[in-house]
């Protein structure tokens, strides 16, 4: 007889409901689609919106997302969070500079974006380099679901049930050889279907394409996600659409968006953030109340989930995220205040 | 006073305070109903803090645009657009301080000790009380020329807003530095003025 022991990061699967969405989730699946594309039309959101532009509002025709097959994952990894945080939400909130820096402007600017042709090419010091095309990101391996808490270093957070498949049978596919101790990631570059690439104001001022790095024993621990969709269906752009990382005991920025190329280098890239504004972004951003940000604390965080002002949503900031159990052990002997 | 000049300054304050109340009264029930995206507590924050921004900077505006114009009643609606520049800056950092940190007041003490932004902000709003309760006519009477030195901090303000809005930004800086810019033209022309103090 098999016998499970749930790590202490897991919560039992009761414990994860949102009153209602997610117990009757796998029955509301198929209409969904249709209360996700409403949900987000009715929050055209005033959020950013300063005196001077109260009047330009437009509603945008939705990005169409499709239904996906997948495995219930197993217990001690997918269930560890407390509540959802609603799909209207987490597709809204976005930061995804490629579509605009404001948290409103992806979901906005992001609709009319191409995922089909899509080209993902794994390279780098690997035996087996290889390129998966638009299905075969859905179809080369078995998609779990995985119910993650996001901590973004705003310090805000989201728990986001994702689907996908753990990065490392990607990587094992390529046959890494000895010379790879990082692994690189990288977002499309296409100022044409992305306006914060083509305006530096509505990029936020960073040099494209966004850059991201793990180390390999980071990206081959069985957390690390990709995911290719989110609430039983595929990524809506603004989330990162076709495919995305997901690192769920590092900070949001790690998590890139919209990956073209995966590449096995030996020396520690420079990734984005790190490169803008170093004393405020590290390379391995793990999530951490000990450690400041410069400009704000990091002990607690602002957890999104329904409600409005009114939501007592404040909680404490765990370390690595609540993912101590399955990921501390990487950085035995490191001086996480200095390799922040 | 003429009577076109009361009747203007009435329509005007009439205008300023519907401008200035309805899109506050209306925030404040989209956000409580969740109806303002997926953080109202970030929204009710950044829209209240460029409220009070734009109004220290439309307060500003009024005696240069009194002379400039000629139109002296503008100067009697100057101490309202003061007062609702005030209200903005206290429903920022009440919503600050209620929807953000939830009443945790030593995360609040920590914040304004180690943080820049918040401490310039912070001292802002304190110079921003002191001309609000001068604002009151009977001790504007009484504090005599005092006063005006008093109220000449308002140029001091306005750089500390713009520094705060400008250090906590996350990357991209053209919106606050065309704050700044802005602020620059509206303090230089009062730079004999603020020469004197120097």
């Amino acid at each position: 007889m098999l016998i499970k022991s749930p790590k202490p990061s897991a919560l039992k699967e009761n414990q994860v409901t949102d009153e209602g969405i997610y117990q009757s989730r796998r029955t509301l699946l198929k209409s969904l689609g249709f209360i996700g594309a409403s949900g987000l039309l009715a929050q055209t959101s005033t959020a950013n919106a300063g005196l001077f532009d109260l009047f330009k509002k437009n509603p945008v025709k939705a990005f169409t997302v499709s239904p996906l097959k997948y495995q219930q994952a197993p217990l001690e990894i997918s269930v560890t969070a407390q509540i959802l945080t609603p799909e209207a939400k987490v597709t809204s909130h976005n930061n995804f500079y490629e579509f605009g820096a404001q948290k409103s402007q992806p979901a906005q600017l992001a609709q009319q974006f191409k995922v089909k042709p899509w080209q993902l090419t794994i390279s780098g010091h690997c035996n087996n380099p290889l390129t998966l095309d638009y299905d075969d990101l859905f179809s080369s391996f078995e998609l779990e679901e995985r119910i993650y808490r996001l901590r973004c270093v705003e310090a805000w957070s989201m728990v986001i049930p994702w689907l996908g498949f753990s990065l490392t049978k990607l990587l094992q596919k390529a046959q890494p050889n000895s010379r790879a101790k990082y692994v690189v990631f990288e977002t499309l570059y296409d100022p044409e279907q992305m306006p914060g690439q083509k305006n530096r104001r509505l990029g936020g001022g960073i040099s494209y394409p966004y850059v991201e790095g793990l180390r390999i024993d980071e990206a081959m621990n069985p957390l690390t996600l990709m995911s290719v969709g989110l609430y039983g269906k595929t990524l809506p752009p603004q989330n990162g659409a076709p495919i995305r990382l997901v690192v769920p005991w590092k900070y949001g920025f790690k998590s890139i968006k919209s990956i073209v190329a995966i590449k096995f280098v030996e020396q520690q890239p420079a990734n984005t953030w790190n490169t803008l504004i170093p004393n405020e972004y590290g390379f391995y951003a793990n999530v951490n109340p000990t450690v400041d940000h410069p400009r704000w604390s990091q002990a607690s965080e602002r957890r999104i989930t329904s409600g409005g002002l009114l939501a007592r949503n404040r909680i404490k900031t765990q370390m690595f995220n609540g993912y101590g159990e399955e990921v501390a052990e990487l950085y035995k002997g490191m001086d996480l205040s200095k390799y922040y | 006073m003429k009577r076109s000049q009361k009747t203007k300054t009435l329509l005007l304050k009439v205008a300023i305070h519907l401008a200035a109340l309805l899109p506050i009264i209306n925030l404040y029930i989209d956000a409580f109903a969740d109806q303002l995206g997926a953080d109202p507590v970030k929204a009710v924050i950044h829209y209240t803090g460029i409220g009070a921004f734009n109004l220290l900077l439309i307060t500003l505006c009024i005696s240069p645009l009194a002379k400039l114009l000629k139109q002296s009643f503008l100067m009697n609606v100057r101490r309202l657009l003061g007062l609702y520049a005030f209200t903005y800056t206290l429903l920022h950092l009440i919503n600050f301080i209620a929807f953000d940190l939830q009443f945790d007041f030593s995360l609040l003490l920590s914040e304004i000790i180690k943080r820049p932004y918040i401490t310039i902000g912070m001292l802002a709003f304190v110079l921003l009380i002191l001309l609000a309760i001068t604002s009151i006519t009977k001790l504007k009477r009484s504090m005599g020329s005092n006063w005006q030195k008093l109220h000449n901090f308002n140029y001091f303000i306005v750089f500390l807003v713009a520094v705060h809005f400008y250090w906590s930004v996350k990357s991209d800086v053209s919106e606050p530095l065309l704050y700044f810019m802005m602020s620059f033209i509206l303090l230089m022309w009062r730079r004999k003025k603020i020469q004197r103090w120097f």
